[in-house]
């Protein structure tokens, strides 16, 4: 696959698109300094940050109880880390909680289930497993999915992931 | 020491339009003790009470919250102290039903119960006030204040079980009742 863009920009304003103004966040190695920096100086965002990542899971689901939409930010880790809010919170409990996950270490250009890294490689079979709808981001075309994906989210009020294979610029 | 069904009752006494989370024991209590549409018992997760709550107080900042939290619950979630502390909500009450042990789990004692200074961890996380109440006496006098106060606030509950109440897991997550708490807050 020939070398790529994915912007930044781009990734926020579909955010914006999709009428989100929260964003729940724990730093992520792919996504922090081009898009989490920059969401956190555009006050059209209300940036939670947490400790620990399966805490998003419930704030989302808190604020969308409260009649909010919300996204949660992280790395693989922490989704693999927060298997069981996912379980018990966003499956079982029916939240809408739409996750933007860096796929860290992910070869350019390799599917997630293809990656030599393990957490990487496991990362969409475990999301299967749970039943959690996921989007693989990586080129700049792939933005487009955005939108329908958190409306579908919060039509079936029903996680799902946006699996970020590179950085953003 | 307090029994978490009287201190219950109390609260319900001063009790206006706030919405009420709360987790196991203290959540199968809330729906016969203060039964409300604006009772949110659908935490999902162990520890994971006081995060439902953030999410609520940041979602409605007109309306106070307060969480009736456990002692095994926030251990499995501390980080929340400094989350919450950080996100700064003003109209958060964080109370903390602190019986030592793990009463839902067969009241399997917490790690070093009785010894902890839970107050402190607030304090230190960055929480606007901390309180430690042990008599359903202080508890009464000082709520009007507690629901008044600029949070976010932690109240330290010195507890003992009280009456026993008919557990019903499947109520205290069900989405038919979650959707009800959504409809009744959009009108609150």
């Amino acid at each position: 696959m020939a070398e790529g863009t994915l912007k930044a920009e781009d990734i926020i304003r579909e955010i914006k698109k999709a009428g989100i103004h929260f964003i729940v966040a724990l730093p992520d190695r792919v996504t922090s300094h081009h898009l989490l920096k920059t969401i956190m100086r555009d006050p059209d965002f209300k940036v939670v940050q947490v400790c620990k990542e399966d805490e998003g899971i419930s704030i989302c689901s808190g604020l969308f109880a409260a009649g909010h939409r919300s996204l949660m930010m992280m790395q693989y880790t922490g989704l693999l880390d927060s298997v069981n809010s996912l379980r018990g919170v966003a499956m079982e409990g029916e939240n809408p909680v739409c996750m933007l996950v860096g796929l860290l270490g992910k070869e350019p250009g390799v599917a997630p289930s293809q990656s030599k890294k393990y957490g990487v490689k496991i990362i969409e079979p475990v999301l299967d497993a749970m039943g959690i709808a996921h989007h693989w981001v990586e080129e700049s075309g792939d933005t487009q999915k955005i939108v329908p994906a958190i409306e579908k989210a919060y039509a079936d009020t029903r996680p799902m992931a946006v699996l970020v294979g590179r950085e953003p610029r | 020491m307090m029994k978490r069904d009287e201190c219950l009752k109390v609260f319900k006494r001063h009790r206006k339009d706030e919405i009420v989370v709360a987790v196991y024991m203290a959540a199968q209590e809330i729906t016969h003790i203060m039964p409300s549409n604006l009772n949110y018992t659908f935490t999902g997760a162990m520890g994971q009470g006081s995060s439902h709550a953030l999410g609520l107080a940041l979602g409605r900042p007109d309306k106070r919250v307060v969480v009736f939290d456990g002692d095994g619950s926030l251990l499995m979630n501390l980080g929340t102290l400094v989350t919450i502390a950080n996100a700064a909500p003003k109209n958060y009450l964080h109370c903390l039903c602190e019986n030592g042990t793990y009463e839902t789990n067969g009241a399997v004692p917490i790690p070093r119960a009785g010894e902890i200074r839970f107050v402190d961890m607030a304090k230190a996380a960055g929480y606007r006030k901390t309180y430690e109440i042990a008599s359903l006496e202080d508890w009464d006098r000082q709520l009007p204040t507690l629901l008044k106060e600029d949070g976010p606030i932690f109240v330290d509950l010195k507890m003992e079980p009280g009456e026993l109440y008919p557990e019903d897991f499947r109520r205290l997550y069900s989405i038919e009742y979650r959707d009800k708490f959504r409809r009744a807050l959009q009108n609150s």
